[in-house]
């Protein structure tokens, strides 16, 4: 064998050994998120047909299983329609609230991750009740989740723009 | 209410919840490069000894495809949620060592000295059993948290598998190490086995126990001081590795346990002083062994001037052996880009150059480039072991995922410290890489243990469930 091809074979295997290094890494990398953001600029109507929102479309694999509202649900008139964070690291973002409960904390698995030193791992969630009214539970946080100036200590209906306060987040309802 | 409304569209960004993806089509992929990568290797071995690409090629090729792919297969049955790497990463390694095995194989040096020759095909069967164990394990362990009822039979079984190699009889004395046993024609190292059972123990035990451990303090200079009594476990944890020193002369099994146990000890209670009395502990113990058992005694000096060593062993002394030194010119040969694949003359490592010193021979024919490469590939293993104790959600679940990849990570330093110079060898093998079927069978079950523990952290958490009380409860609205 010549010279030549077993060089080129020695340099191209370290060159595959190292693709392979990388590549893992690419993997690890797209493994840390648990949760997508969005980007949204104009809507394509044709999506909200199909009864998946978009960014359930966005999601990858095995979305997890939501409590759709019942089909012959009483529409509420005044319902929120989104989530929105008007105070903290995360302001602007939005979620569309389509009866699924939307857990918020420092876990990297809750709906809305929280960077903050003041917010507890599970913090606290927001769950439609049977009527279509909005609740927000406090999950045994350290430091307390706040409707307007009142600590929770219940699960209690969220009227239409209060602000929930959790540490230096700010979050409310909006139609 | 979700398909009626409309979309809002002038909001920055949107969040919307999604569960940890399977990955398993990654797994996948990465799969067939981790299979395509030591089949390179093997074509590239066979082209630069024999000038010809192997007649074993295809089969070499289809064995390991099979076997990943069947263990791919039960990964995506049995823990469709577990990380996408740990299966993937393992199997490039056991192929990479596969084929440096049947490399040293070639070698008429080694052959002459009945040091290699059939290790390959044997090595093969090795993983085999790994695979079919690592199945196994992913079969019938349902839960990891199952193991959690069996602490202290696991701390029997620990202990049961630590002193076989003191049975008269069955132990065998291999090169001065105490380290195995001989049954049936097989010779087994319980060690590699007493690792995993061992780290169930401590895992059971400090979930247990770790409040006790890490409340019940005093802070001196900047240092939790535990209780004289909390002082006990570690003692009594200590004094076996001592013991394990003293009467199986193996330095690298003595260090694994004992550091297993303090990372185990700092996680559980995150108390930095426990670090800082384990080194001064092991530091203690070892030394002062070394100062009176004439085994590890030689293992420091052949550590402090392997070149002496070198020289002893060359003018027929017995009781020395020139490995150290070869290693150390074998990862100089090596260089920055390496030798080439078959181009080295890493046998002239002799004795154990298949197994303990393997990565001796990666380290001539790589070079520093793939040396780099192939303990990355130890670290990322190491990662997602920690990263799985991050994300689970169980405390047992965390300490045993963090005791298996810490003992990893130990034991990867404690060889490839050894091989390089850096710390005394040690007869401990690089998992996966080395020629011995305890090490390969015992490393999969730690991967299958591993996966396991990970498919239940990144398993999607089940939504909420409603409460059953929900409407008879009268909901106070404050006014």
């Amino acid at each position: 064998m010549s010279e030549l091809t077993l060089t080129v074979m020695r340099l191209g295997f370290l060159a595959v050994l190292w693709l392979f290094v990388i590549v893992a890494v690419q993997v690890i990398r797209s493994d840390l998120f648990g949760t997508r953001v969005t980007q949204r600029s104009a809507q394509r109507a044709g999506r909200r047909d199909a009864g998946r929102p978009q960014q359930q479309t966005a999601a990858r694999q095995a979305p997890p299983p939501q409590r759709q509202q019942p089909a012959g649900g009483r529409q509420r008139r005044n319902a929120p329609t989104k989530l929105v964070v008007t105070e903290g690291t995360l302001t602007g973002t939005t979620v569309a609230l389509q009866g699924q409960t939307i857990t918020l904390g420092r876990a990297h698995d809750s709906t809305i991750v929280l960077d903050d030193d003041y917010a507890s791992s599970r913090h606290a969630r927001i769950y439609p009740d049977r009527d279509g009214q909005w609740i927000v539970e406090d999950l045994g946080s350290t430091n307390g989740t706040y409707l307007d100036r009142t600590r929770l200590t219940t699960p209690t209906p969220i009227p239409l723009g209060a602000p929930i306060r959790i540490g230096k987040t700010v979050i409310e309802l909006r139609k | 209410m979700s398909s009626t409304t409309n979309s809002p569209t002038h909001h920055t960004s949107t969040i919307g919840s999604i569960g940890t993806p399977s990955r398993r089509n990654t797994e996948l992929a990465l799969l067939v490069f981790a299979v395509a990568i030591p089949v390179f290797a093997y074509a590239n071995v066979g082209l630069a000894i024999n000038d010809e690409v192997p007649s074993g090629l295809l089969a070499y090729g289809l064995g390991l495809g099979l076997l990943a792919g069947v263990g791919h297969l039960v990964v995506r049955k049995f823990a469709p949620y577990a990380d996408p790497l740990l299966l993937p990463l393992a199997t490039l390694l056991n192929g990479l060592g596969l084929v440096v095995i049947w490399r040293l194989d070639q070698s008429k040096l080694l052959q002459s000295i009945k040091q290699a020759g059939t290790a390959a095909p044997r090595q093969l069967m090795y993983t085999a059993m790994g695979i079919a164990l690592f199945i196994a394990v992913l079969i019938f362990l349902k839960d990891h948290r199952v193991l959690q009822r069996y602490t202290y039979i696991s701390m029997v079984g620990a202990l049961f598998l630590l002193l076989l190699p003191l049975v008269p009889g069955l132990g065998q004395n291999i090169y001065g190490a105490k380290i195995w046993i001989s049954v049936a024609g097989f010779s087994i190292q319980p060690g590699e086995f007493a690792k995993i059972v061992l780290a169930i123990f401590f895992a059971g035990y400090l979930m247990v126990k770790r409040d006790a451990l890490a409340l019940a303090s005093r802070r001196f200079m900047g240092l939790y001081l535990p209780r004289g009594r909390d002082l006990g476990p570690i003692l009594v944890v200590w004094a076996i590795s001592i013991l394990i020193l003293v009467f199986e002369t193996d330095l690298g099994t003595s260090l694994l346990f004992f550091g297993m146990f303090v990372i185990m000890l700092y996680v559980a209670t995150e108390r930095t002083s426990w670090i800082v009395f384990g080194l001064l502990m092991s530091a203690a113990g070892a030394v002062g062994v070394a100062s009176f058992e004439p085994h590890i005694q030689q293992r420091v000096d052949a550590w402090l001037d392997p070149m002496k060593e070198y020289t002893l062993s060359r003018q027929g002394i017995p009781g020395h052996s020139e490995q150290a030194m070869q290693a150390l010119w074998a990862f100089g040969s090596g260089g920055t880009l390496g030798t080439g694949l078959g181009q080295g003359h890493s046998d002239l490592i002799r004795f154990a150059a298949n197994s303990d010193f393997i990565l001796a021979t990666f380290g001539e024919e790589l070079g520093l480039a793939g040396i780099m490469a192939i303990l990355l590939i130890y670290g990322l293993i190491v990662e997602r072991g920690v990263r799985t104790a991050l994300a689970a959600r169980d405390p047992f679940g965390k300490l045993l995922a963090i005791g298996l990849s810490g003992a990893f990570a130990l034991q990867v330093f404690v060889v490839a410290g050894g091989v390089m110079g850096l710390i005394p060898l040690t007869g401990m093998t690089m998992p996966f890489l080395a020629y011995g079927g305890s090490s390969v069978i015992a490393n999969w079950a730690l991967v299958g243990i591993l996966i396991r523990i990970s498919d239940t952290a990144r398993r999607p958490a089940p939504a909420p469930a409603t409460n059953p009380d929900a409407e008879m409860t009268q909901v106070v609205r404050p006014s």
